[in-house]
């Protein structure tokens, strides 16, 4: 499966990007001071003396995260390990299994929100579920990012062409409105799911589900 | 017949004796939403919400303007409480942008918050009040509210939409003589507060009407991913200001307000408790707070966010609110999600309603804390 965004290891990023700056900074010919008083009121802290020091990757995070790459291996990858956030990415072949075991094994109990990225130049739309834990004392500040992507066609037939994923329903029960909230938004039918009708959108609605890219606001 | 229906379409068989209610949309018990109920003589049989009335496509229009013309409009989902559902969108932005917010701004932000908050629980204790029959609760609350919003038009200049809360910061600083005058009014409306217990709270009509109605068990409501008051109401301690603590909050004196019994009474109780909180937390605030220093961060024109994403939430008067913002490197976000309380609260009403009698559901709708705006986005 192709990835349409640049999300690498967070580490891996953030030196891509203070190198960038660094160069740019030469190339306009800015005396290191200079440099230095730019970044400073841009309000970061990215004056090409200091160097950079990659963030530790936090340790409670990181066993989660292992804990999930150990059973799993190569069906999910791990997007990043953040302080309080853990992305992980599957295919939905897999979502149903590797939901289960985040919610049996790692405790997380209910899900925030759905959402749906629609990226049409990887011909993608990424479906992210954000878990968290109320039973869990320690899980009480982590969110667990559980993301897949799925073909998007560029006329889209609501629930009856490619754009289709596992519902989560019977696994995390909350997420029952929200899927009914990405279908009509982004037209990602979920199968499995029991009522998988229209929640927002009025009945006739009939153009294309609102929240895609190439559904455009008037005037802009 | 059978003719094959497209997906997200279905036939509805009928039934001589069950009967099918339109509650709302125009109905001032629903607020602008529609509950399709089907009652059963006087009980309800079950309950479709359908929501979406008010929807303005918030996350839509995040797409086409940038980090701080976003503003404005994201906290029109729900104006009485704009502070805190705009608090997550400048934490997260902060987070993608990589600024540092100065010391006295982030108490600045927890005191708007904290005011913020109780006019949202005040202005909904004055309809929950009026549609239970009370009017007294209606007329105490939207006069008491009047003390805060004129704290926050003296902050920020404007009485209801403050946009006051940007990334970096705060929009302006504090007018001068603002700490005493809040202190009064503070203190004031705590004396206020106490008066309520005995108007509203002990009054046997609203206890017989409320106490052991529309209860959600510890478990259904941890299963239903429920939030807030709600959540709290049926003894499930979690707030997010405790377990993911932002900005100051981890150096105030407060504490969350837990109940066991899950109906319709503890719901509605637990949100004028935390009042009592947000006045504990704010005269807290305003004996910490920097007396002076730079309130705001100021960002460079048309800042871009790099290829990250951010997922951020606080605590609102109605739950937690979740902000997921992705950017691609451009002034304008990729695409903003926000998860707000009212949505995620919405699930529990069919179970809530399910076998309650019709009289009893405005107090069961009401007490879940419900904002039809902010649920549509």
């Amino acid at each position: 499966m192709s990835s349409g965004t640049d999300k690498d290891v967070e580490v891996k990023d953030t030196t891509e990007e203070h190198s960038d700056n660094s160069e740019n900074a030469k190339s306009d010919s800015m005396s290191k001071d200079e440099a230095k008083k730019f970044y400073e009121e841009k309000g970061l802290d990215l004056s090409p003396d200091v160097p950079v020091k990659p963030k530790p990757i936090p340790a409670f995070e990181k066993s989660l995260a292992d804990k999930i790459s150990s059973k799993f291996g190569d069906k999910i990858r791990v997007d990043y390990i953040r302080s309080d956030r853990i992305r992980v990415t599957t295919k939905r072949e897999d979502i149903v299994d590797v939901a289960k075991f985040i919610r049996d094994e790692l405790k997380y109990d209910h899900a925030e929100s759905v959402s749906g990225v629609d990226y049409p130049d990887s011909s993608e739309i990424e479906v992210i579920y954000h878990l968290g834990s109320y039973t869990d004392e320690k899980l009480g500040r982590q969110i667990f990012a559980l993301a897949t992507r799925v073909p998007r066609e560029d006329v889209p037939n609501p629930g009856s062409d490619a754009t289709r994923t596992p519902s989560l329903r019977d696994v995390f029960y909350s997420v029952e409105f929200h899927e009914r909230e990405c279908f009509e938004m982004f037209g990602v039918y979920f199968e499995g799911h029991p009522d998988m009708r229209r929640l927002l959108l009025p009945e006739d609605w009939a153009d294309i589900p609102p929240f895609r890219k190439d559904f455009k606001i008037k005037g802009r | 017949m059978t003719t094959q229906l497209p997906p997200g379409m279905h036939l509805e068989t009928v039934d001589d004796k069950i009967m099918t209610l339109n509650v709302g949309p125009q109905h001032p018990g629903s607020g602008h939403m529609r509950l399709i109920i089907k009652v059963d003589g006087d009980y309800i049989v079950s309950c479709d919400p359908d929501p979406g009335y008010v929807h303005r496509g918030e996350e839509k229009m995040a797409e086409y303007r940038n980090y701080i013309q976003n503003i404005p409009h994201l906290e029109r989902p729900v104006i009485h409480d704009s502070s805190n559902i705009l608090y997550p969108y400048c934490l997260g932005v902060e987070e993608l942008l990589g600024i540092e917010v100065p010391e006295r701004a982030k108490y600045i932000r927890v005191i708007a918050a904290e005011l913020n908050r109780c006019i949202y629980i005040l202005y909904w204790l004055a309809i929950y009040g009026i549609f239970l029959g009370h009017s007294t609760m209606f007329m105490w609350p939207a006069g008491d509210r009047e003390l805060f919003i004129d704290l926050l038009e003296a902050m920020s200049g404007a009485r209801v939409t403050h946009a006051y809360l940007v990334p970096g910061g705060v929009r302006n600083d504090l007018p001068s003589n603002f700490e005493e005058r809040c202190l009064r009014q503070v203190e004031y409306f705590e004396k206020r507060l106490k008066e309520y217990e005995a108007i509203f709270y002990q009054n046997p009509l609203l206890k017989a009407r409320t106490e052991g109605s529309g209860i959600l068990s510890r478990t259904d409501a941890i299963r239903l991913g429920t939030t807030g008051s709600v959540l709290r109401a049926s003894g499930v301690d979690f707030d997010v200001r405790k377990k993911e603590p932002y900005d100051v909050y981890e150096n105030l004196d407060f504490q969350t307000i837990v109940m066991k019994e899950g109906d319709s009474y503890a719901r509605s109780r637990i949100p004028y408790l935390e009042m009592f909180e947000s006045c504990r937390i704010i005269k807290d605030a305003l004996k910490k707070m920097p007396k002076s220093g730079s309130v705001r961060t100021k960002l460079k024109p048309n800042p871009k966010g790099g290829n990250d994403e951010v997922y951020r939430r606080v605590e609102s008067g109605r739950g937690a609110i979740g902000y997921y913002i992705v950017s691609n490197n451009r002034p304008e976000p990729y695409r903003v999600k926000i998860s707000v309380g009212s949505f995620r609260n919405l699930i529990c009403m069919p179970y809530l309603l399910k076998g309650e009698k019709l009289g009893n559901m405005p107090a069961v709708y009401w007490g879940l804390n419900y904002w039809p705006v902010e649920a549509d986005r």
